[in-house]
């Protein structure tokens, strides 16, 4: 594999990095150290504030992400733009927008916020959507969306991308591959089993962020082409595992068997994390707070990884731990459709409403058949050491119509199959109380689909 | 002071705000470094509570690029960052009182190599066990003290009515986005210049000093603006910058630290949780006439401003409301969590959650509605106007701002539609609430009540403006840049800004207690003042008039007949030929201030700020989930110095003090570690949790009774307690008295929970 010296685009121009620089040291770092570019900023390096919101370019299409979580090495072949390419010579009319408006107060997360609205003008959708990965403590937001709502597309496009060639680039103790074949991202992973997969690197990137670990090997899947894409078809989705989430979301939105999970994929993270994340490292980390495993367990997922076809169940063991084979790598995830008339349903327990990480999620697919459950599959997540199936619960539900009180009476055999934790996102006894009230939900959605079935729905 | 304003009073938008948006506004980390600076890590304790027993620095120091490894034993001057009381160490000696308290530093090349040594140090420690919680502490820091009226036994033995309650509340994180930072460059004989993201440059000055055992005149601290402060960047802001001090004192070269967030958040302070137990004795109308109070603050392993703290709570125990007889008793109890600090509202937001508790138990016992009750209760009016400790409310703005956010909510028509929605929903319910605040303005401490401010005027007729206050994003150079053009008539643009510095304004009050432009404003008046009066002087004698027939328009200075005018400018340079002085310094002291704080008496505000609002939430009584639907603020601004400023404030407040009782806790494991450290597990409010009906607005054409800087009013941190609007809501929609805040969603399906089981 050739090994290169890392390159991008950054503000429009081409930048070569020096041999030898680490490509694990984050973006943010090297754009405030290196590059001097000190308009983005550091608030939180953990992904959760956007304080260090740049943009990458790609035709015409904006992905906003957290320069604290990306590696150097993943943004090699990328068209970056930051705060200050946004605004070189006079003020970008989002920035005159913002400021007009009363947009800012200390003004620490503003460029963040910037770049987020500058992705929107083009992206669309729910302002708060756009906004949910980044935080303000001073203005209350309010000039901030008043501030959005006068905002307009700007028109510009970015240079074509050069496809991705394989890479390799090294640094003292370090080297870092960059795949584009799946045989390949194989053979790296059976010659280099201590070496660390990196998906989107939403969660490994905590590891170089905040624990400035430097790891020897990395292997980077995100442009590994059979690892991208969505495919659809009758029988339901087939996701590449590194595809980011935002493009699954995209998918569920425009496909109405699927559509009732995307209000549910739109908090996983923020878009952000979305642009980044995906499906194949949530799978692969098996954190037992995986927003999207709950999905793939109540549909009956299947797992194609380069060597067989597993369902999902069979590949989460336990906390942070996976089925995977030494030289075994997670290329993509079946999901199949419900059946028609089913109750699919996706429900995400947490303090906040948006980028927050769910203390009790649930996704159940129930399907009828002359007026009673003919099957029911329902997956929480939060409620154990792994996402996992409420088999009682089920059952219970399962041969008769779903009434208040069936509904009440399944969601009292949740305590005989879960033991939840209690932390900080909420004691084991809430965590069971709720989830049992999430359950009666479905027995809301189904039975009166003409009310509010949960508080975001309804109007002021 | 009435006469028209024509630039203080304009809606003008905050003087940096579009290098914010160009991200051209350099904040402390983005300013370039001095060649040769060293960047410092933080090694903190591991446990609550322990002794340590050793700490062995060679991990570290083998590590390439590490400079230093610097604990309690190579402090120079006194091991002491108190900013009030003596004896609150910089780095632990002996004893572990809180976990992450900072025990020693790493200083190295590189930052990246600073944390990774800090994180290799070895620390030997004797765990003990830890006080946690309120029930378990036995020591007060500061207090009890009690605030008496009357005689509270009796005339609750006589009530008609009693009624007794308790909760809690917990603390808060303040979440500024920029976090702790300093940079230490040391000068020539020892001298120490500090560019800290401080509220209070001055005590920085002191606690560098004292660590350093130097004069403060060799320390000079300086803040161009902070990336949020709100109360944590006081005492807090000073002992990160004695430790940069430090790390530059030992190594002879500029030392930059830079606290992680986790770091941050588990070593500095946060506002301070409080528990409440009260009796209240009521006639069957629900007129208070007897109360009896205790509340406590968990001050923290350390006294840090728990005494303010604790003053402004027990002065805003009673809130807008009259209460005869009385005794309410508040302190600060020591535990081993992170000492509390201020934290804007400091006390008072907490002091005031008291009377609603009374109220909607009143409310509840005697079946008439809260909003009546609350009215009833109201200082003024045909009750007494006197606070409990002695001063006057003004009874005829408390209705007034109550009966306008209740008539901006429509009310009656909302309380309508809930009854209707809730009749009907199965799971959801909706519910209303309100609250009304009257915040006392000035530091509760009178000395700290002055200010000062300098101002030069260039031969160009452009001017620079230095004062003591401070920026943390809350407008304020801008308004007092508006004071300052206003007294001389010229452009804003004309006026430049000078980042705060304790070498141009000395012995400062820290940018707090929401008085920043009070003070400073009055301060900057008095500068520009002087120098407009000798300028007119001059031009009174080019001109042929007296110096009062002289005007000051529009960018010209005028003489009484048409053709005599001269541009601002030129007569700046006039002056300058003719020798007389363009500079100027200017003080203010707010008149007329008294505190007793062993009796609870006094005159400690100069005046009150004035509040209301109304809030509705939709809960599920299925999760414990909740949103808030609408929100309709009325806030006092006397008359506003700036109301696209003032707004601002407003809005952000009462999100902030709304995250304080809902989404954002606090939560410590059973060994008192904190784990709630950064925004992945502490929830601030987001930009969807802002109500989707958010009207917030100044009550107009209210001039301060009292003298104030063109008769404005403060607005920092009155509107914080608005957000208790929110909490009263919950209570409502949950059919419960009692919710313990922040209202989780386990807190709101517990109440759920209680309330159904009483149905």
């Amino acid at each position: 594999m050739q090994e290169t010296r890392i390159a991008f685009t950054l503000n429009g121009q081409p930048r070569l990095l020096p041999a030898g620089t680490s490509p694990t040291r984050t973006l943010l770092d090297w754009l405030r150290e290196e590059a001097r570019l000190t308009g983005t900023k550091e608030g939180c390096a953990e992904g959760d504030c956007g304080a260090c919101t740049v943009v990458l370019e790609e035709g015409s299409r904006r992905r906003p992400i957290n320069a604290c979580l990306a590696t150097l090495g993943q943004m090699h072949g990328l068209c970056i733009r930051t705060v200050e390419g946004l605004n070189a010579g006079r003020p970008h009319p989002v920035a005159e927008a913002l400021a007009a408006a009363d947009g800012t107060q200390c003004g620490f997360c503003t460029p963040g916020i910037v770049m987020a609205a500058w992705a929107w003008t083009r992206e669309g959708g729910d302002p708060h959507e756009a906004l949910a990965g980044n935080l303000c403590r001073c203005t209350g937001y309010r000039p901030i969306l008043a501030a959005m709502s006068a905002m307009r597309d700007d028109g510009a496009t970015a240079p074509p991308a050069a496809p991705h060639q394989s890479s390799r680039f090294t640094a003292a103790g370090q080297v870092f591959y960059l795949p584009a074949s799946l045989a390949e991202a194989v053979a790296l992973k059976r010659a280099h089993p201590e070496a660390w997969l990196l998906a989107g690197g939403t969660d490994l990137g905590l590891r170089f962020s905040e624990g400035r670990e430097v790891p020897g090997c990395v292997i980077a899947l995100s442009r590994v082409a059979e690892l991208r894409g969505i495919a659809r078809d009758a029988a339901g989705l087939r996701i590449g595992a590194a595809e980011p989430f935002e493009t699954l979301l995209a998918a569920c939105r425009t496909d109405p068997d699927f559509a009732p999970l995307a209000p549910y994929l739109a908090r996983l993270g923020s878009r952000q994390i979305r642009a980044m994340g995906s499906l194949g490292g949530n799978l692969g980390t098996a954190s037992p707070i995986g927003d999207a495993l709950p999905i793939l367990l109540a549909l009956d997922a299947e797992v194609e990884t380069s060597a067989r076809r597993l369902p999902v169940a069979e590949l989460l063991i336990d906390y942070r731990r996976t089925a995977l084979g030494p030289d075994e790598i997670i290329a993509a995830i079946r999901l199949p459709r419900p059946a028609p008339g089913a109750l699919l349903a996706a429900e995400k327990l947490s303090r906040r409403y948006d980028q927050d990480i769910s203390a009790v999620s649930m996704v159940a697919c129930l399907d009828f058949a002359e007026g009673v459950v003919a099957r029911a599959r329902i997956a929480f997540g939060g409620m154990a050491a792994t996402a996992r199936r409420a088999r009682r619960v089920e059952a219970a539900l399962t041969g008769r119509p779903l009434t208040r009180e069936a509904a009440r009476t399944a969601a009292a055999l949740l305590s005989e199959e879960f033991t939840p934790l209690t932390d900080w996102r909420g004691s084991a006894s809430w965590r069971l109380a709720a989830a049992g009230g999430l359950i009666e939900r479905l027995w809301l959605r189904h039975a009166h689909p003409e009310l509010p079935a949960e508080v975001m729905e309804v109007s002021a | 002071m009435n006469a028209p304003l024509r630039i203080a009073g304009s809606a003008l938008r905050h003087d940096s705000a579009l290098r914010h948006c160009t991200g051209e506004a350099r904040f402390l980390d983005d300013m370039p470094e001095p060649s040769g600076t060293l960047h410092a890590a933080l090694i903190t304790a591991p446990v609550a509570h322990g002794l340590l027993v050793a700490l062995d620095p060679a991990p570290a120091l083998a590590m390439p690029g590490v400079v230093a490894v610097l604990s309690a034993a190579d402090i120079p001057g006194q091991n002491d960052i108190a900013p009030i009381g003596r004896g609150e160490v910089l780095f632990v000696e002996r004893e572990i009182q809180h976990y992450g308290q900072a025990v020693g530093l790493v200083v190295a090349e590189t930052r990246d190599t600073a944390l990774r040594a800090a994180a290799a140090v070895r620390l030997e420690v004797e765990e003990l066990p830890p006080v946690l919680s309120l029930d378990e502490a036995r020591e007060w820091l500061v207090g009890p003290f009690t605030m008496r009226q009357g005689d509270a036994d009796a005339a609750l033995a006589r009530a008609a009515l009693t009624a007794q309650g308790g909760f809690e509340v917990g603390g808060q994180e303040h979440f500024y986005l920029e976090g702790q930072i300093a940079l230490a460059i040391p000068g020539e004989g020892g001298e120490m210049l500090i560019h800290s993201s401080t509220q209070h440059p001055t005590e920085g000055q002191h606690i560098v000093a004292r660590v350093l055992g130097l004069d403060y005149t060799q320390v000079q601290v300086q803040c161009r603006r902070m990336g949020g402060a709100f109360g944590g960047k006081e005492s807090n802001a000073s002992w990160v910058a004695a430790a940069a001090a430090l790390a530059a004192r030992a190594t002879g070269r500029p030392v930059k630290l830079r606290l992680p967030r986790k770091t941050d958040m588990a070593a500095t302070g946060k506002r301070h949780p409080f528990r409440y137990r009260w009796r209240a004795g009521f006639t069957p109308e629900g007129r208070i006439t007897a109360l009896i109070a205790e509340l406590i603050a968990d001050g923290g392993h350390s006294l840090d401003m728990s005494g303010g703290v604790v003053m402004r709570a027990i002065t805003h125990a009673l809130n807008c409301y009259a209460v005869a007889d009385l005794r309410v008793t508040c302190g600060a109890k020591r535990t081993h969590h992170v000492s509390n600090t201020a934290f804007r509202g400091f006390g008072g937001p907490q002091g005031a959650l008291l009377m609603e508790d009374v109220l909607a138990h009143v409310a509840r016992a005697t079946g008439r509605d809260i909003e009546t009750v609350r009215a009833l209760n109201f200082a003024g009016g045909p009750n007494p106007s006197q606070t409990p400790y002695g001063q006057e409310l003004e009874g005829e703005l408390i209705r007034r701002v109550h009966a306008e956010a209740l008539a901006d909510s429509g009310w009656a028509r909302r309380r309508a539609e809930i009854a209707a929605f809730n009749a009907t929903h199965p799971t959801l319910r909706r519910g209303l609430g309100c609250f009304v605040a009257a915040f006392g303005i000035s530091f509760g401490i009178p000395h700290l009540n002055q200010a000062g401010a300098l101002v030069h005027v260039y031969t160009d007729g452009s001017v620079r403006l230095a004062h003591g206050g401070t920026e943390m994003g809350q407008g304020l150079f801008i308004k007092v840049a508006q004071v300052v053009a206003e007294v001389f008539q010229i452009p804003i643009e004309k006026i430049g800004l000078a980042a705060t510095h304790t070498g141009e304004v000395p012995n400062t009050s820290p940018t707090a207690a929401s008085t920043g432009s009070d003070l400073n404003g009055w301060a900057a008046f008095q500068a520009a003042q002087a120098i407009r009066e000798r300028m007119a002087g001059v031009a009174a004698s080019l001109f042929g008039c007296r110096p009062e027939e002289v005007r000051f328009e529009d960018g010209l200075v005028l003489g009484p007949s048409g053709n005599q005018r001269l541009t601002f400018g030129e007569l700046a340079k006039t002056c300058w030929m003719r020798r007389v002085s363009l500079s100027a310094t200017g003080f203010y002291a707010t008149p007329d201030l008294e505190w007793d704080m062993q009796a609870v008496r006094g005159r400690p505000f100069f005046y009150f700020s004035y509040g209301a609002a109304v809030a509705e939430v939709v809960i599920d009584t299925l999760t414990g989930e909740h949103r808030v639907l609408s929100a309709h603020l009325v806030q006092d601004c006397g008359r506003s110095l700036n109301p696209a400023i003032d707004r601002g404030q407003i809005e952000g407040a009462f999100i902030q003090g709304m995250g304080w009782l809902t989404t954002e806790e606090l939560w410590w494991d059973s060994r008192g570690r904190l784990r709630t450290l950064g925004p992945s597990t502490y929830k601030i409010p987001g930009s969807r949790d802002v109500p989707p009906v958010f009207a917030a607005r100044i009550l107009e054409a209210t001039p301060n009774r009292a003298n104030t800087i063109f008769r404005s009013k403060a607005v920092g941190e009155p509107p914080l307690l608005l957000a208790a609007a929110v909490w009263n809501a919950l209570k409502d929609a949950a059919g419960v008295s009692r919710l313990d805040a922040p209202v989780s969603p386990e807190r709101l399906l517990d109440a759920c929970q209680r309330a159904h089981a009483k149905r």
